[in-house]
């Protein structure tokens, strides 16, 4: 597994995990959004790849998707913005997060070229269960590259071993069961997932869908390893556009605080 | 790719429901405890003999099978060739073959204990089929529908509700098929533990590909024996209409090991295939989309392309992925036909045979028009007329210039 991912984990404190579609609202305007969240102080960067179906996104993110492919945005441009991300913050892991179809058309083993040519970490696939690993899990553990599953409150104690298989990173836990941005979780049940998961796994715990806010992101992060958060973000840049890169830094500014020193305020 | 050529091509898909290199179980994480579910409740359905005793007493009693097969004296003599004889479902109760589908989904269903029922339509035959059981049933039903659909099937979406359907008209992309089918699935994965999604086609994550099939494939049952019965042979050829391909694969699979008989889908070519059509297997390639892989209408990088047809039921971008198998195996030939095509065939049905079609089934009377004419007065065509035209009256005079 990758050693950055490892890393962002192992800060001693809760990494803070976030989202933001590539090429919203257009590929130029990209990196310096990226920058924003690395300045603002993101752990972990998913980048997302947008997609004409994007079936498991609440309004925000279809939104996001549909934004950046009116800007033309293509595959080898998100590889581009990517490559980019890489040169010029060699240490913060970068994921990419997306539909299957744009991942796996060239094939599973040129997209994993292609990203562990880019220095991508991860790659989380939406619709790509355990059951058909085939199209993509394979050529990204041959690269080195991360494959990052999706468990959710549906995901029982039978069918967890499954997911775990071949994944590694983390594993990213979509608290509610349903579409990103809408509602969020109790955090009674998340406490309660995630242990349920922890005694099963090593992996780290990211929690994600429907945290929008610092005031939800510190608590979650008192019972988990991080804290994923995407349509809060994608929000400002369908607010600001081109010019979000500094309230986006704002937000997640405010975020890390208060997901770094979750526990110490907790403990 | 030349697959090999398989004992039988009845014995689809395997046990990860794969149709060869189609199909499969392409969804996200939180649906997959369900549809395994959902396989294994449907695993059991079908060695139970109550509930196809259930499935075929609503079938007889309530949908009004078995359909009629009918020769078509006026429309085989106008062609001046092989015999046209026409299954046909447009009989069915509601106006079209959705309805086998749907009553054999919703008996699963409420085997299930699912209490709440979602569908995605197109034209609305299927919203319309679906609505009708959730009556017939007592279930509260949620149909999710393009609102470009919603605006040029207003008599179908008065249809649902009256039924008693809730009819949400979905915003997102082109506003049509492919966009309810997003919507349904985003419903769908947030209200896992009530809610079974009855899905329109022969299409999505397996088990649906089957079971859909499995369905409809009382018309390819009945066919095979209601043509011995009255001729004492097979038909020589078999034409269907083909959008997702559900009323295709129910006439197709019973027949698909009766070496004697030729079959042909016909996708809808649109303005035709060089500029906006549907035919996903002439114009698409492989790709992965709503829960399957199979044949779609997508650009270098794998974004889906909007299909287009004067029949919306036959206007999306993909195809269920036991016809591109059925393709790449070479079983089935595929062709495809104009919006123009179907028009005409769609008038020429009405003038010989005293038959108003659907605007999908006049695209197998389409290639029916081509074909008849170069094969011998001995040959048997069996076209399936899977949809009756009163829903496309308004199109088709739209089209013709004539203003109701």
């Amino acid at each position: 597994m990758s050693a950055r991912l490892a890393a962002a984990f192992g800060k001693g404190h809760p990494a803070l995990v976030c989202f933001v579609t590539a090429g919203d609202p257009t590929p130029d305007a990209t990196p310096a959004i990226l920058d924003a969240l690395v300045a603002g102080g993101a752990d972990v960067v998913e980048l997302g790849m947008p997609f004409t179906d994007p079936m498991a996104d609440g309004p925000a993110i279809q939104a996001a998707n549909l934004r950046a492919l009116g800007a033309g945005t293509t595959t080898a441009q998100i590889l581009a913005i990517a490559a980019g991300f890489r040169a010029r913050h060699p240490a913060v892991p970068l994921v990419l997060m997306g539909y299957a179809n744009p991942m796996t058309i060239r094939g599973g083993d040129w997209f994993a070229a292609q990203a562990s040519a880019a220095g991508v970490d991860g790659v989380i696939c939406v619709d790509i269960p355990p059951e058909e690993d085939g199209e993509l899990g394979p050529a990204l553990r041959a690269r080195g590259i991360s494959l990052i599953r999706l468990a959710t409150p549906t995901t029982d104690a039978a069918r967890f071993p499954a997911v775990l298989d071949g994944s590694s990173g983390f594993l990213y836990y979509v608290s509610v069961a349903g579409i990103t941005g809408k509602q969020s979780a109790a955090l009674t049940s998340i406490e309660t997932a995630v242990a349920r998961f922890k005694q099963t796994t090593d992996l780290p715990i990211a929690v994600g869908f429907g945290v929008r806010t610092a005031e939800q992101a510190g608590p979650i992060a008192r019972v988990a390893d991080g804290v994923v958060v995407g349509s809060a973000l994608v929000d400002l840049v369908a607010q600001h556009g081109a010019d979000a890169a500094g309230p986006v830094r704002a937000l997640v500014a405010d975020l890390a605080q208060a997901v770094h020193s979750a526990r110490s305020i907790a403990a | 790719m030349n697959a090999p050529t398989p004992n039988s091509f009845r014995t689809q898909p395997d046990e990860r429901g794969h149709f060869g290199q189609f199909g499969g179980r392409y969804v996200a994480e939180t649906l997959m405890p369900l549809i395994l579910d959902l396989e294994a409740e449907y695993g059991r359905a079908k060695a139970d003999p109550a509930f196809q005793t259930e499935f075929d007493d609503l079938l007889e009693h309530y949908v009004g099978r078995p359909s009629p097969l009918y020769f078509a004296p006026r429309l085989t003599e106008a062609l001046g060739g092989a015999q046209v004889w026409f299954k046909r479902d447009e009989l069915n109760h509601t106006g079209a073959h959705k309805i086998n589908n749907c009553i054999g989904q919703i008996l699963l269903a409420i085997r299930m204990g699912k209490t709440r029922i979602i569908a995605e339509t197109g034209a609305g035959q299927h919203g319309v089929a679906t609505a009708t059981v959730c009556a017939r049933f007592g279930l509260p039903c949620v149909i999710y529908m393009g609102a470009t659909d919603v605006a040029r099937q207003a008599p179908n979406v008065f249809r649902m509700k009256l039924l008693g359907a809730e009819v949400i008209p979905v915003q997102a992309g082109a506003r049509t098929l492919k966009d309810a089918m997003n919507e349904a699935l985003r419903d769908w994965v947030a209200n896992v533990h009530d809610t079974f999604y009855i899905i329109g086609t022969a299409a999505g994550p397996h088990p649906y590909p089957e079971l859909v099939r499995d369905f409809q494939s009382v018309i390819g049952r009945e066919a095979r024996a209601q043509m011995l019965a009255r001729t004492g042979r097979l038909p020589d050829v078999l034409v269907a209409a083909i959008g997702g391909g559900s009323n295709a694969i129910g006439l197709f699979h019973p027949f698909l090991d009766d070496p004697s008989v030729r079959m042909l889908g016909v996708e809808a070519a649109g303005h035709g295939l060089d500029k906006d059509h549907a035919a996903s297997l002439a114009g698409g390639r492989p790709g992965i989309l709503h829960g399957n892989k199979t044949y779609l209408l997508q650009d270098a990088d794998g974004q889906i392309i909007e299909g287009h047809s004067i029949s919306a039921g036959l206007d999306y971008p993909g195809i269920g992925p036991e016809h591109a198998w059925l393709k790449e195996v070479g079983r089935v030939d595929y062709t495809s036909v104009t919006d123009d095509e179907a028009l005409d065939a769609f008038q020429l049905l009405c003038r010989t045979e005293g038959i108003i079609p659907a605007l999908e089934p006049a695209h197998a009377i389409a290639e029916v028009q081509k074909l008849a004419p170069t094969l011998p007065k001995d040959t048997i065509i069996l076209a399936n007329l899977c949809g009756r035209g009163d829903k496309d009256i308004f199109t088709v005079a739209d089209h013709l210039g004539v203003t109701l």
